[in-house]
């Protein structure tokens, strides 16, 4: 059973907000599933590599995909709820 | 039924435009009841339609897709229209650009009639967990759709459309297919650009067509696979057309899909689609995939890991729903509000079991081992396609469930998906086709094939759908 503390931990890790309400019930609802989970314990993975799509890398050339590449990024600055100018505003991280 | 719509609009039968308003009509008359839409596109729509009848009259050729109309769900963007993925978080969002399976269907001359409800950001097996309303099966009002590409089931399984979009990452296209009736193919991981998609595990999730029909889920995959720059992992694909007798098909049936938790009707029904393929010719072996019971373990585990590191991008800033604009004074609470509040329960709980199984001291024993349980599930499927050209299996262990019936049990719910995220862990195409009914609600069979080799699905569902 997963303890009150460490979904408190993991609510933060996740950057949500949680109610008190809303702990508890994840706090049951994870442990069940993590029980569950708890099968794959039972499987012999001693010389077994983590499994990878065996993809390639691809590269283009560094240059901008679009003829009006200032019409595109402008579209996606207008998206931010808050703006100034050319930029996307955000709070003040530090103080 | 594609290709009969495709030769009415060239005899001119009747109108590319006269079609796309017939089905508007039944989408206001039905739609009301079984609730699949999310958006209507009608102004796209009727443009899109017009043109097809301008070149129709000019006695020009038209693709296959021309003056078809169809839906999609509402995770694939549309430059100008909503794109909600199923929740509150971008309740408002307006695509920027269109995402390349559309590109490729605008080009074909598609014609779009809106964007179906689904789970929020493709996370569930009902359609219940969409942050607007629930969609019912039309079949049996009280029953879901299955999810999370619900509303385009629904919309297809009503002829509220002649085909949809959606997109599988655990089985969110062949399970809603199965449960409304339909055809449904999951394509080969890197068969179908990704780029547009809202992304929830960007190592599982593939769009997939679903129709009515085996040949019809054909044209669309023609029309949408294929290698696009913006997803470096899409390739063009080695893709030849399936030329073989019947009988010389072997196709296995893993022993590990007939034990747990199986609805008898629908273990009944399989069984005898499977003696209907033998009499047909086609030789059938049973085979063992051992790791089967372990495949949605660690689909849980690898699927919410990457949903937790995808859906960081909803903070508030960027686009989307946003408290920055409150009273809070730093950045951390704008992130833990615009969170807090946008996400619904589901979301939430995969966010947190993904961030857990991604956290210290846990990595090596959730996520790692995960990766390495999911190799030996891929390995299971190498090894059995050394034997057999295919696979076949139910799509999943129960016809359509009530509406309400397992939303409170998220562990309930899960094991809908048991019989289908082995494919997707493993990167393998897999359709599903209706392959009878149980108290009148339709049965899936799920035809599992080596990578790239849709072609041969196809003929392999093909001899059933014309039986």
């Amino acid at each position: 059973m997963i303890s009150k503390d460490e979904v408190k931990h993991i609510v933060k890790l996740a950057r949500l907000s949680l109610s008190e309400k809303e702990i508890e019930k994840m706090q049951k609802e994870l442990s069940a599933i993590l029980d569950y989970v708890e099968k794959l314990k039972e499987v012999d993975i001693s010389n077994v590599e983590p499994f990878s799509m065996k993809l390639k890398n691809i590269f283009r050339k560094d240059s901008a995909q679009s003829q009006k590449p200032m019409a595109k990024s402008q579209k996606l600055i207008e998206m931010a709820p808050q703006k100034k100018e050319n930029y996307i505003k955000v709070k003040s991280v530090l103080k | 039924m594609i290709a009969q719509i495709h030769q009415s609009l060239i005899k001119k039968e009747f109108s590319a435009l006269e079609l796309c308003q017939k089905y508007l009509e039944r989408i206001k008359k039905f739609d009301q009841k079984i609730k699949s839409f999310l958006t209507l596109s009608e102004d796209l729509a009727i443009s899109q339609a017009k043109k097809i009848d301008e070149m129709i009259s000019q006695g020009r050729e038209i693709p296959i897709l021309a003056g078809i109309p169809c839906a999609i769900k509402d995770i694939i963007l549309i430059e100008g229209l909503k794109c909600t993925a199923g929740s509150k978080i971008l309740e408002n969002y307006v695509a920027p650009y269109d995402a390349t399976v559309i590109k490729r269907l605008k080009e074909n001359g598609a014609v779009i009639l809106g964007k179906t409800n689904l789970d929020e950001f493709a996370m569930g097996s009902s359609t219940e967990n969409s942050a607007f309303f629930k969609t019912k099966n039309p079949l049996d009002l009280k029953r879901v759709p299955g999810g999370s590409s619900g509303g385009s089931a629904a919309a297809v399984a009503a002829d509220l459309c002649a085909f949809a979009l959606g997109s599988d990452t655990g089985g969110s296209v062949r399970q809603p297919a199965s449960f409304c009736g339909i055809v449904g193919l999951k394509p080969t991981y890197g068969a179908v650009s990704r780029y547009g998609l809202i992304a929830f595990a960007s190592s599982l999730d593939q769009i997939g067509p679903m129709t009515k029909t085996v040949e019809d889920c054909e044209i669309v995959f023609d029309v949408i696979k294929g290698k696009d720059e913006m997803d470096s992992t899409s390739i063009e694909l080695p893709i030849t057309n399936y030329q073989s007798p019947i009988n010389e098909l072997k196709i296995g049936v893993p022993k590990e899909y007939f034990v747990e938790g199986i609805d008898l009707e629908v273990e009944k029904l399989i069984k005898e689609a499977i003696k209907e393929y033998e009499k047909r010719g086609v030789e059938i072996q049973e085979i063992s995939l051992p790791h089967t019971r372990y495949a949605l373990p660690t689909y849980y585990i690898i699927a919410t890991s990457e949903a937790s590191a995808n859906l960081a991008r909803y903070d508030g800033i960027k686009y989307g729903m946003s408290n920055v604009k409150s009273q809070i004074s730093n950045l951390l609470d704008v992130y833990l509000n615009t969170r807090g509040g946008g996400f619904g329960p589901e979301v939430k709980r995969r966010i947190m079991l993904g961030t857990f199984s991604l956290s210290a001291g846990y990595y090596e024993a959730y996520y790692k081992r995960a990766q390495k349980v999911r190799q030996k599930i891929f390995e299971d499927f190498e090894k059995a396609f050394k034997d057999v050209d295919a696979i076949f299996t139910p799509v999943s262990p129960t016809p359509a469930f009530k509406l309400g019936e397992k939303i409170d049990d998220p562990l309930k719910m899960y094991l809908s998906d048991v019989f289908t995220v082995s494919a997707s862990l493993a990167g393998l195409p897999a359709i599903s086709i209706t392959c009878g009914k149980t108290k009148n609600l339709p049965v899936g069979l799920q035809i599992i094939g080596k990578p790239f080799s849709e072609k041969l699905i196809f003929e392999i569902a093909k001899i059933y759908d014309t039986k």
